[in-house]
């Protein structure tokens, strides 16, 4: 005969579902502190970098300068194809990039101007949470990044990510770059890649490379974290948007409008 | 047991055969031998002791790709306590060994290692390739 009646032991076990021993509840699946990351982690402490783009001072030219500097120093390959294409930073129409942003009496003149996209390095980036392998990160300053050496090339991220800031190397990218910089890895075939807010230049005390770029000085890069820093100052009094914000992800590049 | 003397001679024979490859090697003096390797720089020492690198640079580029892309870290201190400026592949290991075909490669060759790095990282000089 057992110790533990039938009756007895469907109490402990019901005590213990209601506790939670011995699983996640319910709760925690949907509450925890990953989904609810985006509205915590808007408190920065320490470094968290961050880009603000003044549109004012971008979308009247028609200048890729920040895109030509970012693909030229990461050996960012330039396909034909459209189905081929690997963008780390690229220009797109303010109704694309702001869906949620804009209404039908806007205006042409306003909604079919582009203004520069990148990867929104995200408090809270989805494409981290898809990623099987650990090789898209988020570091301790904030930035998402990549470590191709674990990338298996699975392509969650791709559809994990709202932004589209995903590329896939279909093929092999040397093809495609015209003179390489011995000094940054390419890619190869069969990984994905995307901008890393230029933590390689970072490590280096160098801006981004798009930022030194702009000819207009319409990128503004630092830490949030600090008061004194000029992405706070260019923040402070402006009125400022983020892509996609309703999605929770807490995009870290801030757009001037 | 009259059969004595051809099963000797025919062991002698066999054992003679299968020996063969090592007498060959001996006389001939063909053994393998190692690949000569041009290091590749004036500089008379490693960033580790000779020996050591040549069993374990595989794990220190393991451990400096991880502190590098990981972690963001960018220099590197030796057990001797000399520090070097970066952790890479192409900027620090190719700047003393210039010549990666007469150096990892063929010591690679030789050892059966093919090593995927290359896809990616570059080799100054063969830019593209
Ligand atoms: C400052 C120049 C310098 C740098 C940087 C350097 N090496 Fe060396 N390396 C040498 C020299 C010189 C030798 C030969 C030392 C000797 O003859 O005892 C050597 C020897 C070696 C050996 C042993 C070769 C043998 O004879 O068995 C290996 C393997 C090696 N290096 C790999 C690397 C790797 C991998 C890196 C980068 C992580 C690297 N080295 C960075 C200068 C350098
Ligand atoms: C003295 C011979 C020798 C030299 C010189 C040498 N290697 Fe190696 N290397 C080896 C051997 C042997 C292995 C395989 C070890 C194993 O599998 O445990 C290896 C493995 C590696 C690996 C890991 C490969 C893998 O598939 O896991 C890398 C990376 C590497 N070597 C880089 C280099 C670079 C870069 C150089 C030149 C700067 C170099 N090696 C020079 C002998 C050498
Ligand atoms: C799919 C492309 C890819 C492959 C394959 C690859 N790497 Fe990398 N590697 C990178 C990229 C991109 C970086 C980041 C460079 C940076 O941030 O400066 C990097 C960084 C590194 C670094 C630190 C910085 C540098 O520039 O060297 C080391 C060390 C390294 N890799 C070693 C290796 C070794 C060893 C192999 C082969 C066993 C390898 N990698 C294969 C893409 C690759």
């Amino acid at each position: 005969m057992m110790d533990v009646k039938r009756r007895e032991f469907l109490r402990l076990a019901g005590l213990g579902a209601t506790l939670g021993i011995g699983g996640k509840t319910l709760y925690e699946v949907v509450k925890g502190d990953e989904v609810l990351a985006s509205t915590a982690h808007e408190t920065h402490e320490g470094t968290r970098w961050a880009m603000v783009i003044d549109t004012r001072k971008c979308v009247v030219h028609d200048c890729e300068d920040c895109i030509a500097a970012c693909h030229k120093t990461h050996n960012v390959p330039t396909f034909e194809d459209p189905k081929r294409v690997i963008k780390w930073i690229w220009r797109e129409e303010f109704k694309g990039a702001f869906p949620d942003q804009n209404h039908m009496f806007m205006g042409d003149e306003v909604t079919d101007k582009t203004v520069p996209i990148l990867c929104n390095h995200c408090d809270n980036p989805p494409c981290v949470k898809v990623c099987p392998t650990g090789a898209t990160f988020k570091r301790k300053d904030g930035i998402v990044t990549m470590d191709m050496h674990r990338c298996i090339g699975c392509r969650y991220c791709v559809v994990g990510c709202p932004y589209g800031a995903r590329s896939f190397n279909w093929s092999d990218p040397r093809e495609a770059i015209k003179d390489i910089d011995p000094a940054f890895p390419t890619r190869c075939k069969g990984v994905v890649e995307k901008c890393n807010f230029c933590a390689d230049r970072l490590s280096l005390d160098k801006d981004p490379a798009c930022m030194e770029a702009c000819p207009y000085k319409a990128i503004t890069f630092g830490n949030l974290g600090d008061k004194e820093s000029p992405v706070r100052a260019a923040l402070k009094g402006k009125y400022t948007i983020r892509r996609k914000q309703g999605l929770g992800t807490g995009p870290s590049v801030f757009y001037i409008v | 047991m009259h059969d004595a003397m051809k099963v000797i001679i025919g062991l002698v024979i066999f054992l003679g055969l299968v020996t063969a490859p090592f007498w060959f090697n001996t006389v001939g003096g063909t053994s393998a031998r190692q690949p000569e390797l041009v290091v590749g720089t004036d500089v008379k020492e490693c960033i580790e002791p000779t020996g050591w690198m040549r069993a374990y640079h595989m794990d220190l580029l393991n451990q400096w790709r991880d502190e590098v892309v990981r972690e963001g870290k960018k220099d590197f201190v030796s057990s001797t306590g000399k520090t070097w400026e970066h952790m890479k592949l192409t900027g620090t290991c190719l700047d003393c060994h210039t010549q990666k075909d007469k150096f990892c490669d063929r010591c690679h060759d030789y050892s059966g290692v093919k090593p995927y790095c290359w896809d990616c990282h570059i080799v100054p000089g063969k830019e593209g390739k």
